[in-house]
């Protein structure tokens, strides 16, 4: 039977505290100026891929998202790159509704059942109009499943499942609107509650298990009133419920139901049932049972480490300035140059897929890939090698407070990986006045920056998380 | 490698050098005209009398035309060039290796760059399309990873290597206050140095070269026919040029406490001009101090000080102007400023004033040869340019 055969999470580095931003409890996650859905995505499903079993092979991808970096030009296309999956994949792009996540992971399961398997990544990056409940209550993150079962024992089987569409007005955003709105809350949970419990009942129906049989119930959706009216009548007592991270992360849009469910699935055991309802333009629900498989199947990673290592005093300004809204006098530099599509081509395993080359003559690693060896001089004689994942190092490292940045200083670091090779590199999600020589780090997946409209995604090295 | 040289076949018989700085109301052409026409002066011929020329600028032109319009040179070979900030220097050799054929008999080497038109702080440039992928690390935070690597090799404590910084950048200006053509004239005190604003790493603003505009011309001849133009030319002993293949940005064992590419362009200027003690042989150099910890490191790998020595051979004064070898005496990159095309030619400049007694308050007592050195890139991945001059 299909179901979840991997699954991996990603939290940005950056909080943001509400009270910085005019009240409320809590902190929101806030992706860094050098990230977005695609490549939060990237780092959520490297952590999906990296232990995958030989016997799923990854044939498609699907993003969802509802802030996808590029309205025209498949982001799928970008987390294919990244993850070194093979070209032959089928890739989707997935968005219009934060229902879409659990959606995709829906349709996903569907695709496994006919013998696919599916990487599917989730994510959001959730801006809201300035002193509003979005801004303040949403959250950036991203969540992938790798979703299978022919050949290959799932951590958690899919076991039953229900859904409902419905035509309302609840968010809206159309092109030329710069950040959604939504209907009046009480109107939602009008329409909402009872579609959900109803949605609810014929989902644990087709799984043939009562709401005391759940373990832990993830409840997510666009309308947090939606849920006051849900627990009794669908026979839930709280202790079931998930934490939904409102006070750690916010709710990450197309994220957010996986992120919740993969938090669920770090702590689960086998046997546990886990149904996750996602309530926005109608309801999902799924059920799962975890099987015995989960404790050789989880990420390196866990939602809560991720949370738990955090820098959280991100100023609002900053952040406004990170997210396009708030204008800044630029730096008297010039602004970078477009990357050129023929070059990023050339270069695509190297700038997406971050293989360099080693000599098969000294046995070199040349970073980026070198036709002539910078040690032996040996020409056309190498073979390709991935280090995304690779153990590294500062070398030496700098403060370049004269670079073009959304974040000055730029650290610019001198990276020695363990198994050779140095390459120069800025540094990310890191505090100036704590680097150091010999810092371990690890690769990121980033978008440096956006010229021409063209977003410029890059390796880059954080301390490690 | 060895280069044959050209020792003593050919001579410098006349320059020009305009004053560095933001020269707000002179464009790059006026900045040319007034450089080759006080070379022209300077060797007493006519435009007539040069048979080709050799333009170095970055980024103020292309081709031969951003110096034959403004000249009006009438339908002559004008050769454009670019090397990084060695730019100014590759004009020189390519000019003096043209004569040295038999090609031509009279021919002028000529640099120029137009900064300040572009508004933006520090260099800029232009790169051709790419991939996206490159560290976008500006020159003052490449060149400021010398400092405390240098430091940690040679047990250098923090402090007194800003102390050495400092002594670098005072040297300097205070060299640049005794000269009327650089960019900045006057001494800055210690504690100004000090505390100026960071740029990159431990550089201050006060660590940095100056970005100006400027233009700098020589004009070159066979060393037979230099008495034909000037009762003094000076003569060029070696010119040996580097690029290396970017080793140090790509090979763990790199330690950015010097350049390789220096070390062999050194070597091979030595060879050619019979130096076996440049620590001695040497009278005076200008080198490319484009930041403080560059002209440390470059102190070591030229042969004046020994591994680990010239922090405290600057310290003790043997760099300075009234020492026992005079680094930078026209003010340097730092203060005379760094129009990018010019640079090299503007140490040559100095080269010229000085071994013709003409340097006035700055005058170093009887040199006898002079070094220009010139850098461009970064560190572990540059281009390196050294000459050796002599009466």
């Amino acid at each position: 039977m299909s179901g979840i055969v991997r699954y991996g999470s990603y939290v940005p580095f950056n909080r943001i505290q509400r009270s910085a931003i005019g009240g409320g409890r809590g902190e929101r996650a806030a992706a860094s100026y050098d990230e977005d859905s695609a490549s939060m995505a990237v780092e959520a499903s490297r952590e999906a891929l990296r232990e995958l079993p030989e016997s799923a092979e990854v044939d498609t991808v699907a993003f969802a998202s509802t802030s996808a970096p590029y309205t025209e030009k498949l982001n799928a296309a970008t987390l294919q790159a990244a993850t070194n999956l093979p070209k032959s994949v089928t890739a989707l792009d997935l968005g219009g509704s934060t229902r879409s996540g659990l959606s995709a992971l829906l349709a996903g399961i569907d695709m496994a059942s006919a013998g696919r398997t599916v990487l599917v990544a989730a994510s959001d990056v959730v801006v809201g109009a300035p002193s509003g409940p979005r801004e303040s209550g949403g959250g950036d993150a991203a969540a992938a499943f790798v979703l299978g079962g022919n050949g290959t024992e799932p951590i958690a089987r899919l076991i039953g499942r229900a859904s409902c569409t419905e035509e309302v007005l609840d968010v809206w955003q159309s092109p030329g609107m710069p950040f959604a709105k939504q209907w009046e809350e009480r109107f939602g949970a009008s329409i909402f509650t009872p579609l959900l419990v109803e949605t609810f009942a014929r989902a644990l129906a087709d799984a043939g298990v009562a709401a005391s049989d759940l373990s832990r119930v993830v409840l997510d959706g666009t309308n947090a009133r939606v849920f006051r009216g849900f627990m009794r009548p669908a026979g839930l007592d709280p202790a079931q419920l998930a934490d939904g991270m409102a006070g750690t992360v916010g709710r990450a849009g197309a994220a957010h139901a996986g992120l919740t469910l993969a938090s669920a699935l770090d702590g689960a055991s086998a046997g546990d049932r886990i149904a996750v309802a996602c309530v926005a333009d109608g309801v999902d629900v799924a059920v799962f049972e975890v099987t015995e498989a989960i404790d050789d199947g989880r990420p390196k990673h866990s939602v809560a480490s991720w949370i738990g290592s955090k820098r959280d005093d991100l100023a609002y300004t900053t952040y406004l300035k990170w997210r396009d809204v708030l204008p800044f006098e630029p730096p008297r530099r010039p602004d970078p140059d477009r990357p050129a599509a023929p070059p990023m081509q050339r270069a695509e395993r190297w700038k997406f897929g971050f293989l360099g080359s080693r000599c098969n003559r000294c046995g070199n690693t040349n970073l980026p890939p070198q036709r002539v060896c910078v040690v032996c001089q040996a020409s056309d004689d190498s073979t390709m090698e991935p280090y995304a994942d690779s153990e590294c190092r500062i070398s030496t490292y700098t403060l370049d407070r004269l670079a073009y940045s959304l974040q000055p200083p730029v650290i610019g670091a001198v990276v020695d990986f363990d198994k050779g090779g140095r390459m120069l590199c800025q540094l990310t999600d890191v505090d100036p006045d704590k680097v150091a020589i010999g810092d371990e780090l690890e690769m990121t997946f980033r978008r440096l920056y956006t010229a021409g409209g063209v977003h410029n995604y890059f390796w880059k090295a954080r301390p490690r998380r | 490698m060895a280069s044959k040289g050209i020792c003593d076949r050919v001579a410098i018989v006349g320059m020009g050098c305009t004053k560095f700085g933001e020269h707000w109301n002179r464009s790059a052409s006026d900045l040319l005209v007034d450089a080759v026409q006080e070379a022209y002066g300077s060797a007493g011929i006519e435009p007539d009398n040069v048979d080709a020329y050799w333009l170095g600028t970055t980024g103020s032109g292309i081709s031969g035309l951003t110096l034959s319009e403004p000249l009006k040179i009438q339908y002559k070979p004008v050769t454009r060039l670019e090397n990084m900030c060695a730019t100014g220097s590759e004009a020189i050799r390519n000019a003096a290796y043209a004569v040295a054929s038999g090609a031509y008999d009279l021919v002028m080497a000529v640099g120029v760059e137009k900064l300040k038109d572009s508004g933006f702080s520090g260099l800029t440039g232009s790169a051709p399309p790419g991939d996206g992928t490159e560290s976008g690390m500006t020159a003052p935070a490449n060149f400021s990873l010398l400092a405390p690597a240098y430091a940690e090799k040679y047990g250098v404590d923090l402090e007194t290597m800003r102390d050495v910084l400092t002594k670098i950048a005072y040297k300097n200006h205070y060299n640049g206050a005794r000269n009327e053509k650089a960019q900045f004239q006057r001494e800055v005190p210690v504690e100004k140095i000090n505390s100026s604003p960071k740029i990159a790493g431990m550089l201050g603003i006060m660590d940095c070269s100056g970005v100006s505009d400027g233009s700098a011309a020589a004009v070159i001849c066979r060393a037979e026919d230099a008495h034909k133009y000037n009762d003094n030319p000076i003569f060029i002993k070696a010119l040996s040029f580097v690029a290396g293949p970017s080793e140090g940005a790509k090979r763990q064992d790199y330690d950015f406490t010097t350049f390789p590419e220096v070390v062999e362009s050194a070597r091979d200027a030595y060879v050619q001009a019979g130096i076996e003690d440049p620590r001695e042989q040497i009278s005076m150099a200008e080198v490319h101090d484009c930041f403080t910890p560059t002209e440390l490191v470059l102190m070591e790998d030229l042969g004046f000080s020994p591994r680990g020595q010239a922090w405290k051979d600057t310290m003790d004064g043997r760099f300075d102007l009234d020492g026992d070898q005079p680094v930078n005496p026209d003010g340097g990159l730092k203060s005379f400023g760094h129009p990018i095309g010019a640079s090299g030619l503007r140490m040559m400049y100095e080269m010229w004033l000085q071994l013709r007694g003409e340097a006035g308050e700055r005058q170093i007592a009887d040199p006898k040869v002079g070094l220009t050195h010139n850098l461009g890139g970064a560190p572990g991945r540059c281009v390196s340019f050294v000459s050796v001059v002599g009466l």
